[in-house]
């Protein structure tokens, strides 16, 4: 059982897909069940992962029992299970909302939801970056069917963008690939990171180039600044659920810039050492600020929520750039900032159900039914997402802070942080005043024009609100947040563990390569 | 023939890139596909350009590298699959906004 650990959460998602595919006919709610039920499958191996890890061990799986760097190898170490964990534990609320009624507007919902699943796991798991390109691939397809379900105009024109964009960024991918087999002669993570260290001179370029290409793809899937435009269309016109499962693809970007970051370009890999560090910190910066302006220019909710995501983005790249400490404190951040948004974009969506004319967008409209628990909701989801304590955003932003310690840019990090905090918490009182306070009494017969021209509802009719499914992936998703919180101790400790098992490479290479020169 | 593989590299990159940034949509859908068949080919020469060697290491004096090889065989079906969505895509597309530019808005701005 513990010597196939590391390929079962790959192949948990892949078989229930491929069982929902080949069995068509069945009713909805078998496939429901039989969803929720894979998700509950991939918690508890991903769960049990974490703890076969969490001593510090580094599982390594040889597909086809090939050595090597010939073969392809899976790696689980604390990194990867934490990041398999928060993945599985998002995806199993975000199949329950969808339960909703939103799986019955195309035929494939369930199938895509759970081959997401496959190329996300694959993604955190594999130890070689070709594997690395083929997942990042079966993910990107099964998202295109994802953020186009449903159809509708808008849907239409932010999926098409959002698929000529990542196409291109494949190609980027094939050519950094390229670039680094040709200059390092390896494909194969921890063999790529012994090679960096001893580069040939005349290569030295052609390794560095294909280094910061690598840094431009992943900066692409993770919404870093200069590439990260494409992000709050695509995010606000695709469903909640859907939306939600993509909080965590940004997240990919930054686990594959952190993994290539710390193995490859670390400090001991000679000429090539530090080679994302002068771009990552003012970048994350800029995206931070960026993310925030955008979030207080937002018309709606869903649009609120993508520029939020953008914003975590920020964060958690920033974390990510200031050495042990930072890693640890950006460790501890990601789940909170990719639930927190998750939670408002099932929010947005729960609200737009209720708001006959307006839907998500700040505009008045008839009081909602059950509006005090909808904005209680709304308000313990913003204290989250906001940072404010008791949650969890706080703690890791204090983290963050504290991280800095010594650094020479550490005014400029609290400023940007702290202002950002600040802007934050702006746009969502803003929102929920404007979503909760204005009402009105008006005709919702005739749909405000602006409603009709941007949203999506025409092509894409509210289902009549049933609440309890909704209330579960919403119940459930703040639970986790509490969780993370009461839980602080532990999960630093954890965070900490995992970062210091990212500064020391050797384990890593010896459990891949084994004892080779 | 490491001029000419680089030649046609840079022009099928500089094409595809001309087309990709174009407000049409199958323009672009032209460009992606150049693009892939230029990192194709780089893909190939990454392995280093040799001629009549075998790729297998020990039967002669240099080998030729076969993995790239089987990293372009990989690339050349996944960018096939990606190129037949990203045309269902812009079909689509063309039929829900009335038109087939990327943006869906015509030359006078406003969407139809």
């Amino acid at each position: 059982m513990n010597l196939h650990l590391p390929i079962l959460p790959i192949l948990a998602p892949f078989l229930a897909g491929v069982l929902l595919l080949a069995l068509p006919d069945l009713p909805m709610p078998l496939r429901r069940r039989i969803a929720v039920l894979s998700a509950s499958i991939q918690i508890a191996i991903a769960a049990a992962l974490l703890a076969a890890v969490g001593g510090g061990e580094i599982l390594v799986y040889r597909l086809g029992d090939w050595p090597a760097p010939w073969g392809i190898v899976l790696v689980a170490d604390r990194l990867a299970a934490w990041m398999v964990l928060i993945t599985t534990l998002l995806a199993l609320f975000a199949v329950i909302y969808a339960g909703d009624g939103l799986d019955r507007r195309g035929r494939h919902f369930h199938v895509l939801f759970q081959m997401q699943m496959f190329g996300l796991a694959g993604a955190f798991l594999t130890g070689d970056l070709f594997n690395l390109f083929v997942f990042f691939e079966t993910l990107l397809i099964a998202s295109y069917g994802l953020l186009l379900h449903g159809g509708g105009r808008d849907r239409v024109r932010a999926g098409l963008h959002y698929v000529v964009l990542n196409l291109i960024g494949s190609t980027v991918f094939l050519f950094a690939a390229g670039l680094i087999y040709a200059s390092l002669g390896s494909l194969n993570l921890a063999d790529i990171a012994t090679r960096a260290a001893q580069v040939a001179p005349e290569n030295l370029g052609l390794a560095r180039a294909g280094g910061l290409l690598l840094l431009a793809v992943f900066a692409l899937k993770a919404a870093l600044l200069p590439l990260s435009l494409w992000l709050p269309a695509a995010y606000a016109h695709t469903s909640a659920p859907v939306a939600a499962l993509f909080a965590i693809m940004t997240k990919v970007g930054a686990y594959a810039i952190l993994r290539v970051d710390t193995l490859v370009f670390a400090g001991a890999a000679g000429a090539l050492a530090d080679l994302f560090t002068p771009w990552l910190l003012p970048l994350a910066l800029a995206t931070l600020s960026f993310g925030m302006l955008g979030a207080l220019a937002a018309q709606n909710l869903r649009r609120l929520a993508a520029w939020l995501v953008v914003a975590s983005v920020g964060t958690l790249l920033t974390a990510f750039s200031l050495g042990t400490e930072g890693i640890a404190a950006g460790l501890y951040y990601l789940p909170h900032g990719s639930i927190a948004a998750a939670l408002l974009f099932l929010l947005a969506e729960s609200f737009a159900r209720r708001r006959p004319v307006s839907a998500d967008f700040f505009t008045p409209d008839r009081d909602m039914p059950h509006h005090a628990l909808w904005g209680g909701l709304f308000f313990a989801s913003a204290v989250a997402i906001a940072g404010l304590p008791p949650l969890p955003g706080f703690v890791g932003k204090f983290l963050l802070l504290r991280a800095t310690h010594e650094h020479p840019a550490q005014m400029w990090i609290w400023g940007v942080i702290l202002l950002a905090a600040l802007v934050g918490v702006i746009a969502l009182a803003r929102a929920g005043s404007r979503l909760l306070f204005s009402v009105t009494t008006v005709d919702p017969g005739a749909p405000s024009p602006r409603a009709t021209a941007i949203d999506t509802r025409p092509e894409d009719p509210p289902d009549p609100p049933s609440g309890a499914r909704e209330l579960v992936a919403i119940l459930g998703l703040f639970g986790l947040l509490v969780a993370l919180a009461v839980a602080a101790g532990p999960a630093v400790d954890f965070a900490r563990a995992t970062a210091a098992q990212l500064g020391a490479r050797a384990p890593y290479i010896h459990a891949v390569l084994g004892d080779q020169p | 023939m490491e001029a000419l593989i680089a030649l046609a590299i840079g022009t099928l990159t500089g094409c595809g890139v001309y087309l990709v940034l174009r407000a049409r949509s199958f323009p672009v859908v032209l460009g992606l596909t150049l693009l892939s068949y230029a990192v194709n080919l780089f893909l190939l020469a990454s392995g280093r350009l040799v001629i009549g060697q075998p790729p297998v290491i020990g039967m002669a004096a240099s080998h030729a590298d076969a993995l790239p090889q089987a990293l372009v065989l990989t690339a050349i079906v996944i960018g096939f699959a990606m190129t037949a969505f990203v045309i269902m895509l812009s079909l689509r597309a063309r039929a829900e906004l009335g038109n087939d530019h990327v943006d869906g808005k015509d030359e006078g701005g406003a969407p139809r």
